[in-house]
């Protein structure tokens, strides 16, 4: 068995939801594609040593802003040796004017928060929905042998291609859209809470039984809490799935704001530099999401109750 | 064991069986329009009538070429990169901090940029599909060949072990659970990815095209048909070729359980 060993490097954390963790128990019978990704995120968690002073600070931030520097530094030289059309491949100093000037404007704040409203509709439904669909397959019998085949079905079908179907079902615009990103993204928490809940320690519940807890207070006390790791990790698989359709739906279904439609609108009237100041927009808001949402919350969950390292 | 299997499939066939009834009820209850829910002998005759006259299966052949180039090139760019990126620090402290801006922006955002710089066709869906199935590749690989367990590396050093079989030994073999699952998870971006593609970019193939040209004409029946095909290849390459991959490399070396069932 590989063992993980804990090196320290500034950009372990945000790739835990794409690293693989082989070693970790694969869902029984879940036939599906997450079934590699969904195992809990347990390795390494990089150990942050308190090395707080300023010319440490300064010198990561350096080294990170290197390579950037430079890539974008090729970038204008191509952008201003003129071998492509400005309008093609706009130099720097254009995309950045866009992005002040539809700033200003209030127009691009208005798309990012429009998409980031359907965002956390979809996801809510995802959530909710995929949570309790989850927990009833694993505690159920019947409830499992009933949905699970719905589900194996559903799951391999990406995403994308229901796009159409809800169009036509619920016609262009916000319902599709909300509709589509949550029953998408449902899929994984539907997997990784079916799993967690299965993967609670047979000796616990038998011994929290035998301590005398009712029902509720098995659930609350025993189940959740150790399920939750996996349901965290299938909340953030689904919140990057929903995030990652997100954009390519909000340009098939026409809707009247949002980034996805932007880039899409933009390229009716080659507008390049707005596309881009768009898709560097929309890079801000993913970073953000898995350092903001899901490092945190799972640091003042599954960390503190010492369920993983 | 195979009791509870036998138990499982026939569970699961009596509940298909009672959802395509359903479906069939309200496809035939009148309650919505037969061009939004067709009927499944409906379907089935466009599935049929599409396989039959090979205009499914070289839909599917055009959007099987741009999966499979795709994600070669991110396995010829990924898989390296991230060996070196693993080995080599300078190599990691460049390359990672543009990995992890350029990571969280999805694939399709490209598409209409990809269009007006590579024009409508297959150069954009190739691109897109590699843009999607490079990252999970690279991180997977990097991942892998860092947790390579060092006992390994200095007992084969310790056995006279060169730089040379070192590598081919024992980091590659140890890593390549890790890049499996990065190409299977590569291979799912890679299939999401190639079906918005074709939508967005209206090439006139690809079963993402004909999905997307079937509202055009309210063809639900034909929509429902393509949705299944998609279903099929996208479940048959995850369960037959990367199954049948594992077992023939990292399960038969020992290095992953298989599951349970």
């Amino acid at each position: 068995m590989p063992k993980i060993v804990a090196q320290r490097c500034p950009w372990e954390d945000s790739f835990r939801d794409t690293a693989a963790h082989s070693r970790a128990p694969p869902p029984t019978g879940a036939a599906m594609s997450i079934a590699p990704s969904s195992s809990v995120a347990s390795t390494a968690t990089a150990g942050k040593s308190p090395r707080s002073s300023g010319a440490a600070w300064g010198w990561a931030i350096a080294r990170n802003a290197f390579p950037f520097v430079v890539v974008l530094g090729i970038w204008e030289i191509v952008a201003h040796r003129g071998l492509f059309p400005r309008r093609l491949f706009p130099p720097l100093e254009d995309v950045l004017a866009a992005l002040v000037r539809l700033t200003q404007s209030g127009v691009l704040p208005h798309h990012a928060l429009d998409t980031l409203l359907r965002l956390v509709a979809g996801f809510a439904i995802a959530a909710a929905f995929g949570v309790a669909i989850g927990i009833a397959m694993a505690r159920s019998r019947r409830a499992e042998d009933i949905l699970l085949p719905l589900v194996s079905i559903g799951a391999p079908i990406p995403g994308l291609a229901y796009a159409p179907l809800f169009l036509l079902w619920f016609g262009l615009g916000n319902l599709s859209v909300v509709l589509l990103v949550g029953f998408v993204s449902a899929f994984p928490v539907i997997f990784n809470t079916w799993t967690g809940v299965k993967a609670v320690k047979d000796i616990w519940l038998r011994s929290a039984q035998a301590l005398g807890a009712d029902n509720p207070r098995l659930f609350r006390h025993v189940i959740l809490p150790g399920a939750l790791p996996y349901i965290l990790t299938g909340l953030r698989l689904g919140l990057a799935q929903a995030w990652r359709i997100l954009v390519g739906v909000e340009m098939l279904a026409a809707v009247p704001w949002g980034l996805g439609w932007l880039i899409f609108g933009a390229r009716e009237f080659l507008n390049t530099d707005v596309m881009l100041a768009a898709i560097a927009v929309i890079a801000v808001i993913g970073l953000a999401l898995e350092k903001l949402v899901f490092e945190r919350l799972e640091r003042f969950t599954v960390v503190r109750w010492g369920m993983m390292t | 064991m195979t009791g509870e299997r036998i138990r499982m499939i026939v569970r699961g066939a009596i509940t298909l069986a009672c959802a395509a009834l359903v479906y069939e009820g309200i496809a035939r209850s009148g309650l919505f329009p037969a061009a939004l829910v067709p009927s499944l002998a409906r379907v089935l005759a466009a599935l049929v009538g599409g396989l039959m006259d090979g205009s499914i299966e070289a839909h599917a052949a055009a959007t099987m070429y741009r999966v499979l180039t795709g994600l070669m090139l991110a396995i010829l760019a990924g898989v390296p990169l991230g060996i070196l990126m693993a080995r080599l620090r300078p190599v990691e402290a460049f390359f990672m901090p543009l990995v992890s801006a350029l990571m969280p922006i999805p694939s399709l955002a490209w598409v209409p940029v990809f269009i007006l710089w590579f024009g409508l066709g297959d150069t954009v869906a190739i691109l897109i599909v590699f843009y999607a199935a490079m990252f999970p590749l690279l991180i997977n690989t990097w991942t892998g060949v860092r947790s390579v367990n060092p006992l390994w590396l200095r007992a084969a050093g310790a056995m006279g072990a060169s730089e040379n079989s070192l590598f081919w030994k024992v980091i590659i073999p140890g890593a390549f659970p890790f890049i499996i699952t990065g190409l299977r998870q590569a291979f799912l971006r890679a299939w999401i990815a190639v079906v918005g593609a074709e939508m967005l970019a209206a090439s006139d193939f690809g079963l993402g095209w004909v999905i997307f040209d079937a509202k055009e004409f309210l063809n639900a029946d034909v929509m429902l048909a393509s949705l299944a095909v998609i279903g099929v290849i996208g479940f048959a390459f995850e369960r037959l070729v990367f199954g049948s991959l594992e077992r023939a490399t990292v399960l038969r070396w020992g290095m992953v359980q298989g599951a349970k069932n």
